[in-house]
């Protein structure tokens, strides 16, 4: 049985994830801003062989009340064998070209906000001298795309916040795992067509608790995605920027 | 986007709407009065019963709210399929009290279609054992009902093709189980006479459905293999895998004609040798032969197929049924898939498909002429008292509808009490005149 802290809990992959988690018989602690579907979703768990789910609410922006939450997740669940951060949105790009405040506030919710609650589960995690910090970023924080780059420079941010972390956590016994998805079916998305390349919460989710279970650094899910990612690195900037992606 | 049914026709370019709360379901509910717009669980119905120019999934609302481990009694979103219930209480000995042939449907899919088994001639329909729903309805907010409190919202909303409101949850009771497997019996039977004799002879198993050769050239019209089973109470209760096996793109259509289809059935009834044989199987082989191939509906081909579902009274079934496999046979069309089961007693829902007597299920690649050939079979249903399934159908017209769901008023007035009628549309509805 596992301590596990999820934030970010009602996004389609945490849900997803919660559940294999609590078939398994962990115990689990809830930390989301949708009120209503955080309380049903708790129950779902319970009923689903969770040991025990705790819950709150917590708003990524309102960075002053991240220790708080932390704090409460701690007392609730004792030690922390993993937590994952897997809240986000996806800004409207074009509105972000012309709109600051759309800027800003996909940072805030996508990069500030991770730094802050990393910052706290960091020292926490480092003093316990165990668990693993895991994070949902994504393929698009590996390059800077014209279709996207408000939120791939959030989830770039984020990722390589966590190499710094890895590195310092190392010698305390913690793993940090990033996980970068690619496309996903969720609600966040439910404006795309869906083609090949995309996938189902579901099999991101059985992705993460086995990267959790093997102690991985960095995982792509679907695993495809670390060969497209490779080859999309490889494009010549010179060549890259004459490119519509 | 492009959205169909299960039968891949016909194909509508939809604004797919996914609420995250029930709350939020009744806002859009309410949303744009102009258009149209029908509820949606997995796409499983096979014709245009989910398809609206506006359709409200419930992928998302897929939550398990309350369990009673003494009782079985379960409360969970409209949005929970049976194979995340199987996954879920299998491995804790429950099992669903009636199951469709496939599993990835929603319940509240199973509701609106008021789903029937193998079982229906003992356990009646799915509905039987709902005994409370929550809905979305357009001008009474959110109704809690159940047959003592709202009972015609109950009994319109139970097979009423989700066109009386959203449907949020609902109450049901699971059932005790020993064993994932089930003890199956396949009898051979010679002609439709025979079957018919062996589903009275057998009423008393749980279990029982009927694949029938249709396509034997007149020699034996409706020889058949009958499959009985009951669920075992050894072999421990492991869910079954996840399916490996998928249809990658739509098929030629050729590869399913008249004479590959006569081999692959003919192969079939002579692959079961003896007049009977017993074995164990898992429950998914038994319930859900078909869920093992993902997208096996591109078998079909491009231009998509249809299941024309009939049932017949008792008084009628031999009957009638020999009169449509009369038909068939005289046809160029043929169906790669005929399935037949004895029905029990129908229930109070006003436009529940069940009645007492034989179901016999046909599948068809459309093609040139196919829904000329079901005009000619809906007058031989119609003279026989029958009716066609609403969940399977994709061309019924509103005269023979009106004609054999005589509820269909009773259905409506509901429909106007909780002004769904200003809202919930299907093209199916439109062209049934609901």
């Amino acid at each position: 049985m596992k301590h596990i802290l999820i934030i970010g809990a009602t996004s389609a992959i945490a849900e997803a994830t919660a559940r294999i988690l609590a078939q398994q018989g962990d115990r689990l602690y809830l930390l989301a801003r949708n009120q209503e579907r955080l309380s049903t979703l708790a129950a779902d768990l319970k009923i689903r062989g969770a040991v025990s789910v705790g819950y709150r609410h917590l708003d990524v922006q309102a960075f002053d009340t991240h220790a708080a939450a932390i704090a409460a997740a701690f007392a609730a669940l004792d030690t922390v064998d993993a937590a994952l951060i897997a809240h986000g949105t996806l800004p409207d790009q074009q509105a972000c070209e012309t709109d600051c405040t759309a800027t800003v506030a996909a940072l805030h919710t996508n990069a500030i906000g991770t730094v802050v609650l990393l910052t706290h589960l960091a020292n926490r995690l480092e003093r316990q001298q165990s668990g693993t910090l895991a994070v949902i970023t994504s393929v698009a924080g590996e390059r800077g795309r014209q279709s996207n780059y408000v939120y791939g420079a959030a989830k770039g941010m984020v990722s390589v916040f966590l190499q710094g972390l890895r590195n310092r956590l190392y010698r305390s016994g913690v793993n940090v795992l990033d996980i970068k998805p690619g496309f996903v079916d969720t609600p966040m998305t439910v404006g795309f067509e869906k083609g090949v390349l995309w996938a189902e919460p579901e099999t991101i989710a059985r992705g993460i608790v086995k990267a959790l279970d093997t102690g991985k650094s960095v995982t792509y899910l679907p695993w495809f995605w670390r060969y497209i990612m490779l080859l999309i690195r490889s494009i010549p900037e010179r060549l890259f920027k004459r490119l519509k992606l | 986007m492009e959205l169909s049914g299960w039968g891949k026709y016909p194909t509508i370019n939809a604004e797919v709407l996914h609420p995250l709360t029930p709350e939020d379901v009744l806002r859009r509910l309410r949303g744009n009065l102009q258009h149209p717009l029908i509820p949606r669980g997995l796409g499983r119905s096979y014709g245009d019963s989910s398809l609206a120019p506006q359709v409200i999934s419930t992928r998302y609302l897929d939550h398990l709210l309350r369990f009673d481990a003494s009782s079985g009694r379960l409360t969970c979103s409209a949005g929970v399929s049976f194979a995340d219930i199987l996954s879920v209480f299998l491995p804790r000995g429950w099992f669903p009290p009636v199951t469709p042939g496939t599993k990835f449907v929603t319940v509240g899919g199973a509701i609106a279609s008021d789903i029937h088994g193998k079982n229906h001639h003992l356990e009646g329909s799915f509905t039987d054992h709902v005994s409370r729903l929550k809905i979305a309805t357009v001008s009474e907010g959110i109704v809690e009902c159940s047959r003592e409190q709202h009972p015609e919202l109950f009994y319109a909303t139970c097979g009423g093709m989700g066109l009386t409101g959203v449907i949020l949850e609902a109450t049901f009771g699971l059932k005790p189980i020993g064993s994932a497997y089930i003890d199956a019996t396949l009898l051979k039977a010679a002609t439709l006479a025979e079957t018919l004799e062996l589903f009275a002879l057998h009423q008393h198993v749980p279990y029982s459905v009927a694949w029938m050769d249709c396509l034997s050239l007149g020699r034996s019209p409706g020889r058949s293999v009958v499959i009985l089973g009951e669920h075992a109470d050894q072999g421990g209760l492991t869910p079954g895998k996840r399916p490996r096996l998928v249809v990658p793109v739509d098929m030629p259509s050729f590869m399913l004609n008249r004479s590959t289809l006569r081999a692959f059935n003919a192969l079939y009834y002579n692959r079961v040798r003896k007049k009977r044989t017993d074995r164990r199987l898992h429950y998914e082989p038994f319930f859900y032969a078909l869920d093992g191939l993902r997208h096996w509906n591109r078998l079909y081909g491009q231009r998509g197929f249809t299941q024309y579902q009939l049932v017949l009274p008792q008084e009628a079934s031999l009957e009638g049924l020999r009169t449509v496999l009369e038909r068939l046979a005289a046809s160029r069309h043929s169906c790669a898939l005929a399935v037949l089961k004895a029905f029990g007693k129908g229930n109070a829902n006003y436009l529940s498909f069940p009645l007492e007597g034989c179901t016999l299920a046909l599948d068809f690649r459309l093609e040139a002429g196919v829904f000329e050939l079901l005009n000619e079979l809906d007058r031989i249903v119609l003279d026989h008292g029958g009716r066609v399934y609403l969940t399977k159908d994709v061309r019924l017209s509103a005269a023979m509808f009106q004609r054999s769901y005589p509820k269909w008023q009773a259905f409506l007035q509901v429909r106007k009490a909780y002004g769904a009628d200003q809202r919930l549309h299907s093209l199916q509805s439109q062209r049934l005149g609901l």
